[in-house]
């Protein structure tokens, strides 16, 4: 099988997707769950040579994707994942999609499960901007990375960094890598757990469960 | 009394005219006129799953495009319950076009400036290949119920003998819908290194028990026709016309929808300005039924119906795999492009579904759509925008991965 025509390249991507595929080893299987449009597929495909899957819940970017070649499905995180045979994958990612989840908890075991390694991105409850917006006006927060109103947010399942690390405890997960990115999307400089959970807006987590 | 119907459906595409040479008594496969057939088991039966060995057989076929100097363009594509082999080209019988003239052509989304197209009569119909009004040839009498009972594996496995006759090693895409979908899933299974890309479509991995219910009901009316005589109305010179009309009218339903017989036809009423308090048909809809079934019977063989529908209704993939539809596809290296229609309820979206459950339970390369359609199950036969995008997004990046690049087709 020759692989995918590396002449057309991929459209560059936003600085979290960026970061995230920088964590793939080129050449590997990846499941990309919530690959909305197919950007990071895309990309991953033309650039690191992976052989890549999605998973995506609205119908209208599954076919778009397909159109574009990708291998997609549609699918819902919270109830597909369990179909996959365990190892099926080396990477199994979920960007900036785990708080709009029912059960986000289930849908990391499963992603560990099916991954050898997975990949969660998700914005962080314990921003500055975000403490400070709850604290001053005493609103829920608006901020860049979570743009809707409470009654209209999907986002149902919101975490801190620090809520995190310790879910993963919980689960006998490892952390294998983690990163915070600023509100101006450049990753933050201080890497210690407190400064990342008030300064990160966004933090990527690669993640193994042996 | 024959009312000037709108376009519609695919499936009636051929079924609309109001053909002239039907398939009748002893003349033997009309449907190969123009085209291309091909014997097999004449040294060798070919052991069917009834446990009977058929030999000699013909496979009448066409193709379109151009087959490259590696043979690795090739694309198999699977006609359904009533479709033919003439899927791009004048039907012999009914001269209208092609089946699937909307996908398949220069520059559509199965390009014959591109691939080489090749879609086979099943074993079992009644356009060429060999099936129940062909001559038995241990009594120089039609088969009629005396040929053997086949399944979609049976129609597999002679497909195989014809893609090796062409001497191609592996075909680049096996698609399908409906039937032609089962067909795929079965070519998946049984065959996965020589199938680059599966496409079914509208399919099942097994027919359901309401689909089984619609067949009977077609063939109960074939042969509570009269002049079935027992499936000898061939020999009788006879034809069931009145029962394969009825069951093609009650198969008719299941294709469409309720959304698109309403926009079609609604309660409209059919030349008339007023009930008539009888039985003629009052309504536009009872008017194109009967007009479907009128056709139908032009160009179809009413016991190539028992059988093929019977072929159908034996239909279950994981059955063959130990109950377990993900056995039969286990490491398999063909990527699959699953596709199913909103508005279908003879092939939902569910049955699709369970087929892309499987591959995932094996972690097979499968993209999955579902393409947003009011016209039911024949909605794979119509120009669907959506359809044709997804398609053609699909079999280009499966060409990609094949090295199948455009102009590499050579003429």
């Amino acid at each position: 099988m020759s692989p995918l025509d590396t002449t057309r390249t991929a459209k560059p991507l936003r600085a979290d997707l960026q970061l995230i595929a920088d964590m793939v080893a080129p050449g590997s299987r990846v499941l990309d769950i919530g690959c909305g449009e197919g950007a990071l597929l895309e990309y991953l495909a033309r650039e690191r040579r992976v052989i890549a899957r999605g998973m995506e819940l609205s119908q209208k970017n599954v076919n778009a994707s397909v159109a574009r070649g990708l291998s997609v499905i549609q699918g819902d995180a919270d109830t597909d994942l369990g179909d996959y045979p365990s190892g099926a994958f080396d990477y199994a990612i979920l960007s900036l999609t785990l708080q709009a989840t029912r059960d986000p908890r289930e849908v990391v075991e499963q992603m560990v499960r099916i991954g050898r390694h997975a990949i969660v991105s998700f914005p962080n409850f314990g921003h500055w901007r975000v403490r400070l917006g709850l604290l001053l006006h005493g609103r829920m927060p608006v901020t860049g990375a979570l743009p809707e109103p409470w009654y209209e947010t999907p986002n149902i399942h919101l975490c801190t960094v620090k809520d995190f690390v310790a879910l993963c405890a919980d689960c006998g997960i490892e952390i294998e890598e983690a990163l915070v990115l600023n509100d101006r999307q450049h990753r933050t400089g201080p890497n210690t757990p407190r400064l990342a959970n008030l300064l990160g807006e966004k933090a990527i987590f690669r993640l193994k469960k042996d | 009394m024959v009312m000037d119907h709108p376009r519609t459906e695919g499936a009636d595409r051929q079924g609309a005219e109001t053909g002239t040479a039907g398939p009748q008594a002893t003349q033997q496969d009309p449907g190969a006129r123009g085209g291309l057939t091909q014997e097999f088991g004449r040294e060798t039966p070919m052991p069917l799953d009834c446990g009977i060995a058929l030999g000699p057989f013909t496979l009448a076929y066409q193709t379109y495009g151009s087959l490259n100097a590696e043979k690795s363009n090739a694309i198999l594509v699977c006609h359904a319950l009533t479709g033919d082999q003439h899927m791009a080209s004048t039907h012999p019988v009914t001269g209208k076009e092609g089946w699937w003239s909307e996908i398949v052509g220069p520059g559509l989304p199965l390009d014959t400036d591109r691939y080489f197209l090749i879609c086979v009569n099943v074993l079992g119909g009644c356009m060429g290949s060999t099936g129940p009004k062909s001559i038995n040839p241990a009594t120089g009498e039609p088969w009629a119920l005396d040929f053997p009972v086949i399944t979609i594996a049976d129609m597999v496995r002679a497909q195989k003998l014809l893609i090796d006759h062409l001497g191609i090693d592996k075909l680049f895409c096996v698609i399908g819908g409906s039937m032609g979908g089962m067909q795929v899933l079965e070519w998946a299974s049984r065959y996965p290194e020589k199938v680059f890309a599966a496409v079914p479509i509208a399919t099942a991995a097994r027919h359901t028990a309401q689909n089984i219910a619609f067949h009977e009901v077609g063939r109960q009316a074939i042969m509570a026709d009269l002049d079935w005589c027992g499936g000898r109305y061939i020999s009788e010179g006879k034809n069931p016309d009145r029962g394969l009309a009825v069951a093609r009218m009650t198969a008719h339903i299941t294709y469409l929808s309720e959304p698109a017989l309403h926009r079609k036809f609604g309660r409209r009423l059919q030349d008339r300005n007023s009930l008539t308090f009888g039985f003629e048909a009052d309504f536009q809809v009872e008017s194109y039924l009967r007009h479907q079934g009128a056709a139908f019977v032009q160009r179809f063989d009413a016991n190539s119906y028992l059988y093929i529908t019977r072929a159908m209704d034996y239909f279950d993939l994981a059955q063959e795999h130990g109950g377990k539809l993900a056995n039969a596809f286990r490491d398999t290296p063909v990527r699959f492009c699953v596709i199913s229609f909103t508005s279908d309820w003879l092939f939902p979206t569910s049955e699709n579904r369970d087929i892309v459950h499987a591959l995932n339970a094996c972690a097979a390369d499968v993209s999955f759509v579902e393409i947003e359609s009011d016209a039911g199950h024949d909605a794979f036969l119509l120009d669907e925008p959506e359809f044709r995008d997804t398609l053609a997004g699909f079999i280009a990046g499966c060409a990609e991965h094949r090295g199948l690049t455009p102009g590499a087709s050579s003429p």
